[in-house]
């Protein structure tokens, strides 16, 4: 298996997507939106289709879509007088809708589309991996950096905001960060279920851990785990990488879930 | 920034305040807190004063009138610290946050969000854990912990920010006699060594009336303002001011 090329460089995008997915999905999650994730993926599905118009790299113009889909859910939380399921219900059906309309436009609702949408490690390329790579650490520099921030804002965001933290700027970071993640990861998970793999290993180790950054470790290595083990398993069986990752990473929220539980049997 | 001795802790001057499309909350309210104040604010559910909290903090802009913390605009930059501890129902978490990761998030107004903490961070939280007792308990999630505990340890966050002014809204809710006992001794505690000012809102006030400075009833506006012992005997029933 590793002597393919193509192999290789899924399982090394991989890894990165597997740390950076759940370490962006703990804040979403811990601020109850952990669908954030799904309606920015269907604004970066807009994206791609943008890109196929355009003749643009759809990697790039995904990234650039989900990024100000991320701005426009936080402006309409926070600003728009919009709750935050009407926020992302705006930006989801508006993406969606863009999407197909575009797509259609672009005459390619084909094979390489699904690609985007369900994930595939045969797509991964050289410069996917650079991209990925550079993306990812910077995201990952800027959790560690702003981590107190981050925590501090998503526990209690009145109360930072009295302490005269900043947390707009935080959020935002938060929903930029986001939509870089599900832009680097639609080649090896998928639009569709990108946002699985944010949720997933957080509500799996929340069952377990006994801390905050216990929490936050445990979820990045059930991501790690996940998307390695999903694709050794969609490349001996054949299988469709993003929904194997999930499938992964939802036993892992089960087996969590056994064991949190198993105390209370005896 | 140092603290001006004559400057009051908080001035509501004229401060009315709608919620969008609703009706009035509050209209007109005049109030003077000065610095070291223990006030409680106490009233009926829907009368407005975690309201008037909110706009002391700086979380609500009144629709008219002027609100001063330390003689500045709530928020404004290089102000005295204002610390807040909102109803313990809207502080629950669904991760096992422990009691020094909750304290620890309270030094953000000292140190601001950016870097790891440093060894007088570190001291300060430390500090904050023993002063509300809780330093057997400092490595143990909050979900793990009683009602009363849980309220400690966001009191702690709060001391960990070193206020001036400490702002509570319905701390006691959902947490027994005892603790509410235990609390109010605490806050007493507080304004006494540290001289820090206190906002108490309550809609039953039985358990700090004997150590607040200063109560005011709130209902839309307020009805009553002074020494909780001068207070209608009537009046200690709170579903009076319905």
């Amino acid at each position: 298996m590793l002597e393919l090329e193509f192999m290789r460089l899924a399982l090394a995008v991989g890894v990165v997507v597997g740390i950076l997915a759940p370490a962006v999905g703990f804040f979403l999650v811990e601020r109850r939106q952990a669908l954030v994730g799904d309606g920015l993926g269907h604004v970066a599905f807009a994206g791609v289709a943008a890109g196929y118009l355009l003749g643009i790299e759809p990697v790039l113009t995904a990234l650039a879509f989900a990024v100000v889909g991320g701005l426009a859910i936080e402006w309409l939380r926070t600003r728009g007088g919009a709750a935050g399921d009407q926020a992302l219900a705006l930006v989801f059906y508006t993406g969606i809708a863009l999407g197909v309309v575009l797509v259609s436009s672009a005459g390619r609702l084909d094979v390489n589309l699904f690609q985007f949408l369900f994930g595939s490690i045969l797509t991964v390329t050289w410069g996917d991996f650079w991209l990925v790579l550079a993306l990812g650490l910077g995201s990952l520099a800027a959790i560690g950096v702003l981590y107190r921030g981050l925590v501090g804002a998503v526990l209690d965001e009145e109360g930072s905001r009295v302490a005269g933290v900043r947390v707009g700027l935080l959020n935002t970071t938060v929903a930029v960060l986001a939509a870089l993640t599900i832009g680097i990861s639609m080649r090896v998970v998928g639009i569709l279920l990108i946002a699985a793999l944010m949720a997933l290993p957080v509500l799996a180790a929340q069952r377990v851990a006994w801390s905050l950054r216990s929490t936050l470790c445990l979820a990045m290595g059930i991501g790690i785990v996940s998307v390695v083990t999903g694709l050794v398993l969609s490349y001996y069986g054949d299988l469709a990488p993003g929904g194997t990752i999930v499938l992964v990473a939802a036993g892992a929220f089960v087996v969590a879930a056994l064991v949190e539980a198993r105390p209370r049997l005896r | 920034m140092p603290l001006t001795p004559s400057v009051p802790a908080l001035e509501l001057d004229g401060v009315s305040f709608a919620y969008r499309g609703g009706p009035p909350a509050l209209e007109d309210v005049t109030l003077t807190v000065e610095q070291g104040a223990f006030l409680g604010i106490a009233g009926p559910n829907g009368g407005g004063k975690t309201t008037l909290l909110r706009l002391a903090l700086g979380l609500e802009r009144p629709v008219s009138g002027t609100v001063r913390v330390f003689g500045l605009a709530p928020g404004a930059r290089g102000a005295p610290r204002v610390a807040y501890v909102a109803q313990r129902a809207q502080l629950a978490s669904g991760t096992p946050v422990t009691v020094r990761e909750t304290v620890e998030t309270g030094r953000l107004a000292v140190r601001g969000v950016v870097g790891p903490l440093r060894a007088a961070d570190r001291r300060a939280v430390g500090q904050a854990i023993d002063r509300v007792g809780l330093q057997d308990r400092a490595g143990a999630p909050l979900r793990t912990l009683s009602g009363g505990m849980q309220q400690r340890a966001f009191i702690a966050r709060a001391l960990a920010a070193e206020p001036a002014l400490l702002a509570l809204d319905e701390p006691t809710t959902g947490v027994d006699a005892t603790a509410q006992e235990s609390l109010a001794e605490l806050l007493a505690e507080l304004r006494e060594e540290l001289g820090v000012t206190i906002l108490y809102v309550s809609h039953e006030f039985g358990a700090v009336e004997h150590v607040v400075s200063r109560l005011v009833l709130v209902r839309g506006r307020i009805v009553f303002d002074g020494d909780p012992a001068t207070l209608p005997a009537m009046w200690h029933d709170p579903s009076h001011a319905h």
